[in-house]
């Protein structure tokens, strides 16, 4: 099983354990990634909105250079995703891909529709399997509690996300952490905001609901949150203690980004997948499971 | 088939006043609405249940509530489709709206943040005889915003608005957008200052709950975003809100970064947007920074550039070109 590797900003900036865990669960599995050379930012929502054309467009550079080596995109970014998902749905328009195009063929570039991007958490579902996911899984995690956080844009806009053609993917999360023997703690938050695009906006909100979510977390008895999102990550791993003072009260969660919890369902180190590498330790949660940080 | 309804109920007049839930065994056909089995309910169970609703047909706005959690026109949404393997589904009014009773909220709140934008058109033309005339291809963009029905769906469902109940919220920027982009009004400068203050276009976190939730295709957040587009287009200039200065450099900065290197510079797009020169926010990141460089996980400080950056480079000068044409 092969893939153009689209890693994302974040997992090659701020969140590096998760470029780390991604390569060495994906060499356990068997999944072959070859990076996409060259592969640029989505725009993260962020381009889009100050810039439409350019964002459409360099996500189209993407696909391009991505169906130039034959293959579908893997990421392992929820905002990517569904960047991603959005430019190609706006993409799928003819005269629009066309006018886009104009823009790539002096670079020799051409993007020509029907690209398909995965997540590495729908690709551990739709394409790994449960069962063989479950077969791999050496270490017992029964009696780990986690709590799913999906990250906004692995859930919606679900159209583009193709959610009817793919119903799984409602629950992905937690049919994985419970095929590794994990039990998925059902929380309101998991498929809400984290905050982080409005962290330097508005601090005080974004922090706010870093604590919602982490503390509901604590609340129901998790051991650790999960989650597909670097971007999450950064905001409810970075900005925990901060927030849980600014609501005053303690929060303590380890944050695992989702192929860390594979690595070590598969019977990795910790040093190999980055869980040293947290701001809210992930000691307790890594010795319930058997591993050392 | 049998349905196993839970309501989320509130009676105002009891004593010491508390939500809980309900349990109803109704028989429903296939064909049958949320609102067709709670007017079931109530009028051959539990006479005493509160709902509100009108039209029976998505165009008055009356009936929205969450089911299984997320805000729907109860008129619009088949009940045999929310109900979970064992027959269950779960009712609740919406969210961030004060409960009268029942499934019934106050909407006081709702419109008091819609009259906030003005929502009615400042022309500057004299005040013609009958109806302000516009070229239909000038007002067709405008066809999905203006089917808002007020409902209250969006509002119920934002993230922001659950941290913050200053927030203008999701249909009254999409009703601010509404009047911005209309070729008649021309307080786009006023307005958008205004927008620009706490709790309006800069504080939504583009989660996208407001838009996959409206049931008339109003996209509320799309909207929010095309009135970003509009405040750096214009460059409107911050209010006395600082938010509305980072929100503003924060995509600028953004777009600049990518279009130099390709990909985000995280360390980068903080310090700019902040501004190099910010000394109290500067040093209030310095915790966090020391403890992801402890942790190896801070950005490269000399970030590098994607391989063949020159092709962006290009792309990116081009599509200036392009915009500037437009």
């Amino acid at each position: 099983m092969r893939f153009a590797f689209f890693p994302g900003c974040v997992s090659r900036g701020g969140a590096p354990e998760l470029y780390q865990s991604t390569v060495a669960v994906a060499e356990k599995i068997g999944i072959e990634l070859e990076e996409i050379e060259g592969w640029s930012c989505t725009g993260a929502g962020a381009l889009q909105e100050s810039n439409p054309l350019l964002g459409d467009t360099l996500n189209a550079r993407n696909f391009a250079l991505a169906q130039r080596m034959g293959l579908p995109i893997m990421t392992i970014c929820s905002t990517c995703q569904g960047v991603m998902a959005q430019a190609k749905v706006k993409l799928e328009d003819e005269e629009y891909r066309a006018q886009v195009n104009e823009i790539l063929a002096t670079e020799g570039l051409e993007y020509t529709g029907g690209i398909q991007v995965k997540h590495m958490l729908w690709v551990m579902v739709e394409d790994i399997g449960l069962d063989k996911i479950k077969s791999l899984a050496v270490r017992s995690l029964d009696g780990v509690f986690l709590a799913p956080f999906y990250g906004c844009y692995i859930v919606r806009p679900s159209a583009a996300l193709e959610y009817d053609e793919h119903p799984q993917r409602r629950e992905a999360l937690e049919l994985v952490i419970e095929a590794l023997g994990a039990t998925a703690v059902d929380n309101e938050g998991k498929t809400r905001c984290c905050g982080f695009p409005i962290l330097t906006i508005n601090e005080k909100n974004s922090l706010a609901m870093v604590a919602k979510h982490t503390g509901e977390a604590q609340d129901l008895g998790a051991d650790a949150m999960v989650t597909p999102c670097p971007l999450c990550h950064l905001n409810l791993d970075g900005f925990q203690a901060k927030a849980a003072k600014q609501m005053g009260r303690q929060i303590n969660v380890p944050i695992l980004h989702l192929p860390q919890l594979i690595g070590a369902a598969l019977g990795m180190d910790g040093p190999s997948l980055g869980l040293n590498r947290h701001i809210i330790s992930a000691f307790d949660v890594a010795m319930k499971m058997g591993i050392r940080v | 088939m049998q349905a196993n309804v839970s309501v989320r109920r509130f009676n105002p007049d009891e004593e010491a006043p508390k939500s809980y839930d309900q349990e109803y065994q109704v028989e429903v056909e296939d064909n049958f609405t949320v609102l067709d089995t709670l007017i079931k309910v109530r009028e051959e169970i539990d006479g005493s249940l509160a709902l509100r609703c009108s039209c029976r047909a998505s165009i008055c706005g009356s009936c929205a509530i969450r089911v299984n959690g997320h805000a729907v026109l109860a008129c619009k949404t088949r009940v045999s489709e929310h109900l979970s393997d064992d027959g269950s589904v779960r009712i609740e009014p919406m969210g961030n709206q004060p409960v009268i009773k029942d499934l019934v909220v106050d909407l006081n709140p709702f419109f008091d943040k819609i009259r906030a934008v003005e929502p009615y058109m400042q022309p500057s033309m004299p005040e013609p005889e009958a109806e302000y005339l516009a070229p239909n291809e000038v007002m067709l963009h405008l066809v999905d915003v203006m089917g808002c029905i007020m409902c209250g769906a969006c509002v119920s469902d934002c993230t922001v608005l659950e941290v913050d109940k200053n927030f203008l919220g999701p249909a009254a920027l999409a009703k601010a957008y509404r009047f911005v982009a209309d070729t008649r009004d021309v307080e786009d400068d006023k307005r958008l200052r205004m927008y620009n203050e706490y709790g309006g276009m800069w504080d939504c976190t583009r989660c996208g709950e407001c838009t996959e939730v409206c049931p008339k295709g109003v996209a509320p957040m799309e909207r929010i975003m095309a009135l970003r587009e509009k405040a750096i287009e214009t460059r409107t200039p911050a209010g006395s809100y600082d938010g509305a200065t980072y929100g503003y450099r924060h995509s600028v900065v953004f777009e600049d970064i990518v279009a130099h290197s390709g990909r985000l510079d995280e360390t980068k797009l903080v310090v700019k947007t902040v501004g190099m020169f910010n000394l109290p926010k500067l040093l209030a990141l310095v915790p966090i920074a020391m403890n992801a460089a402890f942790r190896r996980k801070i950005p490269p400080l000399i970030h590098s550039r994607v391989p063949g950056v020159g092709q962006i480079h290009r792309i990116a000068a081009r599509i200036n070109a392009i915009n500037k044409r437009v």
